[in-house]
């Protein structure tokens, strides 16, 4: 069984454990919030009808795909130490960096299936409200992407934290990072009024912690402002490089740890 | 009937007696709550710390704060409340979370400057809003509009106003009339025709159903204050000729060879006093009427909006 063979199937695993933990039932509670938001801002005239669905729907799968992230990412690792199924998984010829990655990957694509689902229902309720689908609401879509990139670093921060601590704690470690790293802006502005070591630190501290404000852009996109196709790509990297990293840390951390 | 069906049959019925019980003792509570208490709360007034507390998910605040806003002035509203003081903050609050949320400025520029009980009576603060939306959003003439709308109603300023819908008239793609209300403003700043070019605008440009409805009602006012003017000057110009006042409007009418007896834009004929005074059948049906209106008048508190859009 060849590398890639063998993180699939730890990958397509974690799916299947997340369908069958009832995650995609988040759905349901979607659907209902956005079509009786959708029916009640279309009842009262308050001449942002539009802005509430894509601002309410955006959020709504931004919120509800952090919580998921954090709360199966968290027990992604412990769940198996717990279950004595990881002992039976590294038994076999499969290598431990090769079960957080797999891991990752089969949350993150429990996520990306989740928030496709999701986008539908965003769609569907612009279309009540709206009657009609204009050229910028495929921004929409952009800002879904962001979305789902803001999820990979979650996951992998999760992991990360689940890779060496117990589940509630690694849950508090995730929640903190992810409000820290909303305020990443005011953060990098602190440092700057700071001076000397504290500059450093404080310069170190903001960068260091993930940027989930570069991500969000669901304000731009409800006011359909338009966003530069090098924002998209450095976003991108952005993630894609914070996302290498946390799992970087998760791995070695793994690597090392003593499941006896 | 088994153990099972009846620990179902016994939750069931206990599941409904307390979800009605629950309903029933919330709505008591409701009642037994000061109502104004819950109304003026306002846990957090400064709106960089509602900004920050919003976690980057500000566009969403900004709508929950905007729905809150006109709901606050709608229920207060139809309460007849002599007061607004939330909505010079809620406004502020929610512009900060979006400044790019044009229908509050604009909700700003009819209700926050008036004087109560039509509005908030703090025209400095709703020139403060208009600014700082035009500072984020200066390609947008509407903004300019409020502006020049605020400086022409409340502060009768009409130089700063000419000057404001000048400068909104030169942002490209602002609409023509911007350029007749800059140079009406110079020259005819106190003509009913400049004031119903004005509200007629602001019934045009808006959708919030509000706004519409306050600047329907100010046409109104405006009809009926223009038709009262040309009456009493019928009644002048009668007077100097006969050297009495007409008996009876109809005599009014006869003399001055007006069609019909005018009435006002509800239906009502328009009263001629004994002392000559032109008055209005139901003044209370036109709250931003400042002509026609019985001597000592003051209305009891704000009439509801009753034309309906």
């Amino acid at each position: 069984m060849s590398m890639n063979t063998r993180i699939i199937n730890i990958a397509s695993n974690t799916f299947r454990e997340a369908v069958r933990d009832r995650v995609l039932y988040n759905l349901i509670a979607f659907a209902l919030l956005l079509t009786g938001a959708a029916i009640f801002v279309g009842q009262i005239s308050i001449d942002i009808e539009r802005l509430v669905v894509v601002n309410l729907g955006l959020t709504a799968v931004s919120l509800f795909g952090v919580i998921i992230a954090i709360f199966i990412g968290i027990g992604l690792v412990s769940k198996e130490i717990e279950k004595r199924t990881l002992y039976t998984v590294l038994s076999r010829p499969v290598r431990r960096w090769e079960f957080i990655v797999g891991k990752f990957f089969g949350l993150a694509g429990t996520l990306v299936v989740n928030t496709f689902f999701m986008a539908i229902g965003v769609f569907g309720a612009l279309l009540y409200v709206a009657h009609k689908f204009t050229r910028p609401d495929a921004l929409i879509l952009v800002a879904l992407y962001f979305i789902i990139l803001e999820f990979l670093i979650i996951c992998s921060l999760a992991l990360l934290f689940s890779s060496f601590s117990s589940p509630l704690l690694s849950a508090v470690f995730a929640f903190s990072l992810f409000v820290i790293g909303s305020f990443a802006d005011d953060l990098r502005g602190f440092a700057g009024l700071t001076h000397g070591f504290m500059r450093w630190v404080a310069t170190g501290a903001a960068y260091l912690v993930p940027n989930f404000s570069t991500l969000n852009v669901i304000s731009a996109v409800a006011h359909q402002h338009s966003l530069g196709g090098q924002l998209i790509l450095q976003n991108t990297l952005y993630a894609l490089f914070y996302t290498a990293m946390a799992l970087s840390g998760a791995v070695l951390i793994f690597e090392r740890r003593n499941l006896k | 009937m088994t153990a099972r069906r009846r620990t179902t049959i016994v939750a069931s019925a206990w599941l409904v007696i307390s979800l009605t019980a629950s309903v029933f003792l919330l709505r008591h509570i409701d009642r037994l709550r000061p109502q104004a208490t819950i109304d003026d709360a306002l846990y957090v007034s400064s709106p960089k710390m509602v900004k920050r507390g919003s976690l980057g998910f500000d566009g969403l605040m900004a709508c929950i704060y905007w729905t809150r806003t006109v709901q606050y002035f709608g229920h207060r509203h139809y309460n007849r409340e002599q007061s607004y003081n939330q909505l010079a903050p809620l406004l502020e609050i929610t512009t900060t979370l979006d400044p790019q949320l044009i229908p509050a400025y604009q909700f700003g520029a009819s209700f926050l400057a008036p004087q109560p009980p039509n509005g908030a009576g703090e025209p400095a603060r709703a020139i403060q809003l208009m600014e700082f939306g035009i500072a984020h959003n200066p390609n947008d003439w509407k903004l300019y509009y409020d502006l020049g709308f605020v400086y022409y109603t409340e502060l009768k300023d009409y130089k700063r106003a000419a000057e404001v819908f000048d400068k909104g008239s030169r942002v490209p793609g602002a609409h023509p009339f911007m350029k007749i209300l800059a140079a009406q403003m110079a020259e005819h700043a106190g003509d009913f025709a400049t004031a119903r070019l004005l509200w007629s605008a602001t019934f045009e440009t808006s959708h919030e159903t509000n706004i519409r409805q306050n600047a329907l009602e100010h046409l109104r006012a405006i009809t009926v204050d223009e038709d009262v003017s040309q009456l009493q000057a019928a009644v002048t110009r009668f007077g100097e000729r006969t050297g009495r006042l007409p008996a009876s409007m109809s005599e009014l009418v006869g003399a001055e060879h007006l069609v019909g007896i005018p009435s006002d834009p509800d239906g009502d004929p328009y009263k001629l006093t004994p002392e000559g005074r032109i008055q209005l059948e139901k003044p209370e049906d036109f709250p931003f009427a400042t002509k026609g209106l019985p001597p000592g008048y003051k209305p009891s508190a704000l009439p509801r909006f009753h034309t309906k859009l």
